[in-house]
């Protein structure tokens, strides 16, 4: 019972679920609450307290350490239920439900849920937001205990392997001693290709979805376009711009490079029109709609991203490399985990030769593998718009996970806290 | 749902040994894997190119791969499956003879099923009322087919001659039922289980 009692002080609440009971008829007419997460909140978790620090990959040492995460749904008694979700560039912890408060559900809400793609009445869903980050978990704009200041500059490089590690120590506080799957899209994408690699003994299963084991030049060039426009605006200060102006312009203008990667010429085509000339943005405006777009989603973006976390996370991004200058199925022969992979038609920033490539690198080293190509006309962002195909991938795909492994999602601990 | 398989699956059921390996080839909505896996326990995988199908195998716990074969198997290593199928398949693909070919390389058995063209009501058809053939395993208007290519019984008989290939077992499909003689006349659907031949299998197992 203590054991009990010690995870439910780990575990996000959970609200609303304790007033639902899913195998009541007519459930159907309450859709709206039952297929909510409902409230959460973000938790964290410290380690590499002195006189310890985490070591990265580079050989640096960092300490301590705090990881923000939040749970969904609940650990079943073998503790054999938990799905790790890995965010993507801009994404954080909040991947389901709401804070209080606030009127817009958590970055994969669609996905994560009771009778959703991670279902939380079988499975406990674990988000936590990665190393470098500025939701939370340490990152450049926190504290850097030897000067009292924010680190700025002085964080050291990071790459998707530390952020792998942050995660392993998370699971490990948490005492998961093997995963029923990790996944994630882009960025995450990578970190559940590192996991596969890093600690194919930690999981049964991943999903991978519109990634890359390695950025190609065309990837990271627009990348190093974002990363010199933040570095150019003056506002930048090497980087020690904490307590006056960020760079917002150059952030705004990286965050606007990355939207256009990220949609297709046909979502822009669908999405955007042009208006009257007169109500133009500036002189040379040709007053689209797609230029009010750009600016008010890079300047929402500067409201809620460090420009400098942006510079750390994308350099991870564009040095991850999931065979580590080997074959990649050499890197894979390790691992006994089935892998999902997913990749979408018209995404031409993650485009699925690349998934192929992590296809038949599985192929090679005997993975069970499953690979769909989602026909999608909305770019890199279908991952996180086409819901019910993914949906249909990855229930299924976990209930054989779950299965095979004799895991199960009903025998769960049933207190719940609220 | 598999309470009734149909005779082709049946057949091929059949000739599948218990835990063994299979890759479909163009394993559509996966009811022959699911059979397989649920009959035989093998360890399955399918490809397949159409996206909708690929849903319906991932429904059934299948894993499979959203490809076209017609680009080859050359992600997989020599004898990496038990069996190989293909199952209605065969005269789909563009180029049968490549993906033939590779198929025998991939797997130590290769399973090919097909409608066949030479079906007596087919020549009937042809010769009373000149006009493309359409038959209960031939159902398509010659507009609006999948199949690219129309062989015979004797035509892939002899196809496995040419190729030095070895006809291990073979199976005839009528109108619901299993076809025993002249089968280039009365099957609807002709079953070969085929493997490399001897020769090419000896030049393979010294080389590797």
């Amino acid at each position: 019972m203590s054991l009990v009692n010690s995870l439910s002080n780990k575990v996000g609440r959970v609200s609303e679920a304790s007033h639902r009971n899913t195998d009541a008829p007519g459930q159907d007419l309450d859709t709206k609450v039952s297929h909510r997460v409902g409230v959460v909140q973000t938790n964290y978790f410290h380690f590499a307290l002195p006189p310890d620090e985490f070591t990265l990959e580079s050989g640096e040492k960092l300490g301590p350490v705090t990881v923000a995460y939040e749970t969904y749904g609940t650990l079943n008694n073998q503790r054999s239920n938990a799905i790790l979700i890995l965010h993507a560039l801009s994404g954080d912890a909040h991947a389901a439900g709401f804070h209080k408060g606030d009127e817009k559900p958590g970055w994969w809400d669609d996905m994560i849920g009771p009778g959703r793609a991670f279902d939380t009445d079988k499975y406990f869903i674990i988000c936590s937001n990665v190393l470098g980050g500025c939701k939370g978990t340490t990152g450049p704009s926190s504290i850097n205990p030897n000067t009292g200041k924010k680190y700025g500059l002085d964080f050291p490089i990071i790459s998707i392997s530390d952020m792998i590690n942050v995660q392993k120590h998370l699971i490990d506080h948490l005492e998961i001693d093997q995963l029923l799957s990790v996944a994630g899209g882009s960025m995450g994408g990578m970190q559940a290709l590192e996991w596969l690699t890093a600690h194919p003994e930690r999981l049964k299963s991943a999903i991978v979805i519109a990634t890359a084991a390695k950025h190609s030049p065309q990837q990271i060039a627009f990348h190093e376009v974002g990363r010199q426009a933040i570095m150019a605006d003056p506002h930048w200060r090497d980087g020690y711009y904490y307590g006056g102006h960020p760079p917002a312009k150059g952030l705004a203008v990286a965050r606007m490079i990355g939207h256009i990667t990220y949609m297709s010429e046909i979502s822009m085509a669908e999405k955007f029109r042009r208006r009257s000339v007169e109500e133009k943005l500036h002189k040379f405006s040709v007053g689209s709609e797609v230029e009010d777009y750009l600016y008010n989603r890079g300047n929402h973006f500067v409201k809620r991203f460090d420009a400098n976390s942006y510079l750390y996370i994308t350099r991870a991004i564009d040095s991850f490399d999931a065979s580590k200058g080997k074959n990649l199925h050499e890197v894979f022969k390790e691992t006994k985990a089935k892998v999902l992979v997913v990749a979408f038609k018209s995404d031409w920033l993650y485009p699925a030769s690349q998934s192929k490539e992590i296809v038949k690198a599985c192929k090679w080293a005997g993975i069970d593998t499953t690979y769909c190509e989602i026909d999608s006309t909305y770019g890199h962002d279908a991952f996180l718009l086409e819901v019910d195909e993914e949906t249909h991938l990855v229930k299924y795909f976990l209930q054989k996970v779950m299965v095979e492994n004799g895991v199960a999602g009903e025998n769960r601990i049933t207190e719940y806290a609220i | 749902m598999q309470s009734n398989p149909s005779l082709d699956h049946k057949a091929i059921l059949e000739w599948i040994h218990q835990g063994s390996s299979v890759l479909d080839l163009g394993c559509g909505d996966g009811e022959l894997l699911d059979l397989l896996v649920k009959e035989r326990h093998v360890k399955a995988q399918g490809i397949e190119i159409d996206e909708q199908a690929i849903y319906q195998c991932v429904a059934k716990g299948l894993s499979v791969f959203h490809e076209d074969i017609d680009h080859g198997l050359s992600d997989y290593a020599d004898r990496s499956f038990d069996y190989v199928i293909l199952n209605q398949s065969f005269q789909q693909v563009k180029n049968p003879d490549r993906v033939l070919k590779e198929a025998l390389r991939v797997g130590s058995q290769v399973i090919v099923g097909f409608p066949n063209f030479t079906h007596y009501l087919a020549r009937l058809q042809m010769f009373f009322n000149g006009k493309a053939p359409i038959t209960r395993s031939l159902p398509y208007a010659w507009y609006d087919t999948p199949n690219l290519h129309f062989l015979s019984v004797s035509d892939f008989i002899e196809y496995c001659c040419k190729r030095g290939i070895k006809i291990e077992k073979s199976a005839f499909i009528g109108q619901d039922r299993i076809i025993k003689i002249l089968p280039n006349l009365f099957s609807l659907v002709a079953l070969f289980l085929i493997s490399p031949s001897e020769s090419e299998d000896r030049s393979n197992g010294s080389r590797v």
